[in-house]
């Protein structure tokens, strides 16, 4: 399904900054898996995806979905078969347009864009059954304004938007990170609905060990823009924080930060 | 007064055009495109030498407007394909396009006097040349009237009618928010550039309308023009504006003919015309600078609210 092959990705080369974000890291997932990726700040999760969605290009390597070579291919025509959701909810969404418009847009994702109407008439009822899912009340506000919308819903929205034509793979990165942590929640068991339902193939980063474990059937963990950990079906149902902590210790010469304070 | 009020409302309705592309640029692409300072001059270079060469004045401006199309081209090019910023881009194409201007109308100015323009050509229709009309002097200004008024209404439904399109909504989600535009599969790039072609055209036949109304085209004459064009968009805005997009366009139309109102008063009430520039630049800049205004004025009126109420 999607491959990512030998893929290296160094930014600011040869000046003083220079940081290798990817080294070397293959990964491959089949259809139907629902991947957890986690990592600590700057071990590349982030760089993975982008360079998955074509946000940046790779130094090396290859990126296939379906056979299909991905690598070279801008970031707008590998949306074809991407779905993404971002960690910052005011980028998934025109904040400008109203909720029908954004919906209208991602309904034509992947196709070509011509002259006429940007709703079709029977569009709006597809999109009030659609936004029902959500459990929000969206589908009685098709005509308002996405910047008017908070931050959750936002975030639930650009969640639909990315599924709206189902994608080959969801990308989502860290979507939950930076909410507020009930509605956090919610959205990550609205994600888990909708992934389990459609079973889609889907590629998760977050910094959580613990969602990372509750959520999706195989767990990669990334340091250093490596892969060190990729365990699925029944071994990763018995992993526990404790065995990532102590892996991440081990990596790292260094402790999990983040993850410590929040299991004391 | 009656002339002068009608000779402001032409002028901001020929100006409209220009504001409209400026409110392209500025408001849907987010981009503060320069461009126009020089494609509206090419848009009067182009139908002046076209017109004085003896070409009908419809085609001279359907060239104009070609001609600004493709300045607009040439700042989405300079931006998008070589990653110049969007300003400089503009500023870039604007200077080029001052000696393509000088070619085009092989000196710094040319008449237009005596020749057949896209208002005499009304007039002859018989616009204007009822009793009434000439008894009130209008028999000139109401043939510009009627093709101004037809200009920018044909303008205001064709954009109406693009921006409802499926291409229309790409390119305002382009401005909006481009990295969620590029995710949905957008071509962000083709979208600014086409945005800038759509604006500059506007601007260019703009142009063309302008030098045929006062009968001369001048090289100088897209000078500050995108400060005016600022001006009246912010003032449609501010006075104006409502929520669908049709009434944001007719917005800024009115917002082109305040402009001009204003500037006729305050030339009316004996400011010398040589200061009009800078008058429009500190208007602009006010403008610009109300929400900082705002922001520093709403702690002190809440703060004298919650003292009246503790006094109360």
């Amino acid at each position: 399904m999607l491959q990512v092959k030998d893929v290296s990705k160094t930014f600011n080369q040869g000046t003083a900054n220079e940081t290798a974000a990817l080294r070397n890291l293959s990964l491959h997932v089949k259809q139907g898996d629902y991947v957890t990726l986690i990592g600590g700040n700057g071990s590349g999760k982030s760089t993975l995806l982008n360079c998955i969605a074509g946000v940046f290009n790779v130094d090396q390597g290859h990126i296939i979905v379906d056979s299909q070579d991905l690598t070279g291919c801008s970031e707008h025509k590998r949306a074809k078969v991407f779905g993404r959701v971002f960690q910052d909810a005011m980028v998934g969404t025109s904040a400008q347009m109203t909720i029908e418009e954004n919906l209208a847009l991602a309904l034509r994702r992947g196709m070509r864009r011509t002259l006429s109407r940007g709703i079709a008439p029977k569009e709006k009822t597809l999109f009030q059954e659609r936004l029902k899912i959500l459990e929000l009340g969206l589908e009685h506000r098709l005509d308002t304004q996405v910047g008017l919308l908070s931050g959750g819903q936002r975030q639930a929205l650009t969640l639909l938007m990315s599924i709206l034509r189902e994608p080959k793979v969801l990308l989502l990165d860290e979507h939950t990170a930076a909410l507020d942590p009930k509605t956090a929640v919610r959205v990550l068991e609205l994600t888990d609905r909708i992934v389990q339902d459609r079973q889609l193939t889907t590629l998760m980063v977050t910094h959580n060990m613990r969602d990372a474990i509750r959520y999706g059937n195989r767990l990669v963990m990334m340091y250093d823009g490596t892969i060190i950990l990729d365990v699925k079906g029944e071994a990763k149902r018995r992993l526990s924080v404790e065995y990532l902590l102590n892996l991440f210790d081990q990596a790292s010469g260094e402790e999990f930060p983040d993850q410590k304070a929040l299991l004391a | 007064m009656l002339q002068i009020a009608m000779g402001a409302v032409i002028l901001g309705l020929l100006w409209a055009l220009t504001t409209i592309g400026v409110y392209i640029t500025y408001k849907i692409l987010n981009i503060a495109d320069l461009t126009v300072e020089g494609s509206i001059a090419m848009g009067a270079a182009i139908a002046a030498r076209a017109i004085y060469s003896g070409m009908d004045p419809f085609k001279a401006t359907i060239l104009a407007i070609i001609g600004g199309v493709l300045a607009g081209l040439a700042t989405g090019l300079l931006h998008t394909k070589l990653r110049i910023p969007p300003l400089l881009s503009g500023i870039l194409t604007m200077i080029g396009l001052y000696s393509i201007n000088l070619r085009v109308l092989g000196k710094a100015n040319q008449s237009l006097l005596r020749l057949k323009t896209i208002y005499t050509v009304f007039g002859d229709l018989g616009i204007g040349k009822d009793r009434f009309s000439t008894q009130l002097g209008l028999g000139q200004t109401l043939p510009i009237l009627a093709v101004a008024v037809l200009c920018v209404a044909i303008t205001i439904f064709v954009l109406r009618w693009f921006f409802g399109t499926e291409i229309g909504y790409s390119l305002r989600s382009t401005g909006d928010n481009p990295r969620m535009s590029r995710s949905q599969g957008i071509n962000t790039n083709s979208m600014i550039i086409l945005g800038l072609m759509i604006s500059n055209g506007l601007v260019a036949f703009s142009g063309a309308l302008i030098a045929q109304q006062q009968a001369y085209a001048d090289v100088q004459m897209g000078t500050g023009s995108i400060v005016i064009g600022l001006a009246s968009v912010i003032i449609g805005e501010v006075l104006y504006a409502r929520r669908s997009f049709l009434s944001r366009l007719v917005a800024v139309v009115l917002g082109a003919i305040t402009y001009r109102l204003i500037i006729a008063l305050v030339l009316e009430l004996g400011m010398p015309a040589s200061d009009l520039k800078l008058f429009t630049a500190i208007t602009v800049a006010i403008a610009l600078a109300l929400p900082v205004f705002k922001s520093h004025w709403e702690p002190i009126k809440n703060s004298i609210r919650r003292r009246v109420d503790v006094t109360s």
